[in-house]
């Protein structure tokens, strides 16, 4: 009898359960589109926080600066490192300049420093937005006429668009010495056929669609990790989450874009 | 401990408020609130937790809407004022938070300086300075001026959070539990700088909280919000002077042995 009465709840409650989830979903996208809308809608607009944009770009290459030199250096080498075996086979180690050139500057270099500076920097700011929130000091800033949104978020998503392409050149550059110290150490290949050789391949579209993709990805990080950090709530809690909230959706983004830019770029070759 | 009286201006209000409503979903926290401010007065709101003293305080500063009723601030309508309006007003109005919310990342001085820079454009550094040395001078802290927040106590914070609201010279303070979570001694001089500032400062405040001893040093008027309204408003020994049973548990626990 007991049974009978339970299963048409229990199944009323899934069925509530699956349609509060994919409503809640939607409300999250709704939520996400209203803030980027936010986003644009302010940053034009006076005041400019020229100084906090500034203090902010330095936050984010400082933040990231030494895993990312080390991750792109190690990642010039062992790149190199790994295809070498399978150009041997065919006699073609002379393409490898070209090989780990294509590879850095079309697809690791802004990929791998999107990622880190997820890791990094969306991670601290949905973390430091997050605290700031629960211990009530956006509220402090908007009742003494600060415009939180403006200064908060619009300066790191700034920051983040504009430093993430810096250092996705950077992590090109550094890969590239990897791959050459390597080269340079097992075929003896001089600096300049390097250089000529690794440059060769690349061409006006590819640095473009990869310093657009580094654009993109800054973007998307700064701005999920303010969205994430901006609605926290439930306390201390809600402070991790929206850190580990800002690095799993900026990564899952990231890879998403990536996707959609190479599809795009394509077009225009 | 008795407040002493207060030079308060009984034609000149400086907060109006009729029939305030608000819910959070099913919850009705306001269930119609009345309620006047005076120039030169402090308003002490009592009750219990989770009844609405904060939310009253957040409405009125603009940080959450109402759902009907009607809130003037210093001749201001909330209801319909327009975003660069209500930027200029909230100027005008002090808000010491219950846990102070001083901005972690930044030093006293620049936590001070914040609202300076930002609200009073073309400032000098000269008046800057001054500024910030005569409200820490006036919650008397001076000392603190290079510290950063994680190196105060509880008690200092409290004070460096309302010489933060103080420095744009305010015409209305709201204080959220301005002694939760102090000890004995550093509520009582907390309750000294409110009455200090309602002095140096001319302001009007609004006090919650729910520590009769702050409410008995600071009050020139108690309201005691139940059920969502004001249920007794006057002196604080009128408001005390009760048997009923929402109220005397309030007096007993902090006065009767």
């Amino acid at each position: 009898m007991e049974g009978t009465e339970t299963t048409p709840r229990t199944i009323a409650s899934r069925i509530k359960g699956i349609r509060d989830a994919i409503s809640g979903f939607f409300l999250m996208l709704y939520r996400i589109y209203a803030f980027v809308l936010r986003f644009f809608k302010e940053v034009f607009l006076p005041p400019y926080e020229f100084k906090e944009v500034v203090r902010q770009c330095y936050e984010t290459g400082v933040r990231s600066f030494t895993l990312i030199t080390l991750t792109g250096f190690i990642i010039g080498v062992i790149f190199t490192k790994q295809s070498r075996p399978s150009l041997t086979d065919f006699g073609a180690t002379s393409w490898l300049p070209s090989l780990v050139s294509i590879a850095i500057m079309k697809a690791l270099a802004p990929l791998v420093t999107a990622l880190i500076a997820a890791g990094k920097v969306g991670s601290s700011i949905g973390a430091e937005l997050g605290s700031m929130r629960v211990t009530e000091q956006i509220d402090a800033m908007e009742v003494s006429g600060t415009k939180p949104f403006k200064f908060l978020v619009c300066t790191r998503v700034i920051a983040t668009t504009f430093t993430i392409p810096l250092l996705a050149t950077y992590v090109a550059l550094i890969a590239l010495f990897g791959g050459y110290l390597n080269i340079a150490q097992n075929e003896g290949t001089s600096y300049s056929t390097f250089i000529e050789q690794a440059f060769e391949p690349i061409t006006f579209v590819d640095i473009w669609a990869s310093l657009a993709k580094a654009v993109v990805f800054g973007f998307t990080i700064g701005i999920v990790g303010c969205y994430q950090g901006y609605n926290s709530t439930k306390g201390t809690e809600g402070v991790g989450k929206a850190a580990n909230g800002a690095v799993v959706t900026a990564m899952f983004l990231v890879f998403i874009e990536e996707v959609l830019i190479v599809q795009i770029a394509g077009w225009f070759r | 401990m008795e407040k002493q009286k207060a030079n308060i201006d009984l034609n000149n209000e400086v907060i109006r408020i009729r029939g305030l409503q608000k819910s959070f979903g099913d919850y009705h926290v306001l269930r119609g609130i009345d309620l006047d401010l005076y120039q030169g007065e402090n308003l002490v709101v009592l009750g219990r937790s989770g009844t609405g003293k904060s939310v009253l305080i957040k409405l009125i500063s603009g940080m959450l809407y109402p759902d009907t009723g009607t809130i003037n601030v210093l001749g201001n309508e909330l209801t319909g004022i327009t975003e660069k309006e209500m930027e200029a007003l909230r100027i005008r109005i002090g808000f010491s938070f219950q846990n102070s919310a001083l901005y972690d990342s930044m030093t006293v001085r620049k936590n001070l300086e914040f609202p300076l820079v930002r609200n009073r454009k073309g400032i000098t550094r000269k008046e800057i300075d001054t500024n910030v040395h005569s409200v820490l001078d006036a919650v008397g802290l001076s000392q603190t001026i290079n510290q950063m927040p994680s190196e105060l106590s509880g008690g200092q914070r409290k004070r460096i959070g309302i010489a933060r609201t103080l420095i744009l010279n305010p015409e209305i303070m709201l204080y959220d539990e301005p002694t939760a979570g102090l000890d004995p001694i550093t509520c009582i001089e907390i309750n000294e700088l409110i009455n200090e500032v309602q002095q140096r400062y001319n302001t009007s405040s609004i006090i919650i909280t729910h520590d009769l001893t702050c409410a008995k040093m600071v009050g020139d008027r108690v309201a005691m919000l139940l059920d969502g309204q004001f249920q007794r408003v006057g002196s604080f020994d009128e408001v005390f002077a009760t048997d009923d049973a929402r109220v005397k548990p309030f007096y007993d626990y902090n006065f009767v042995e």
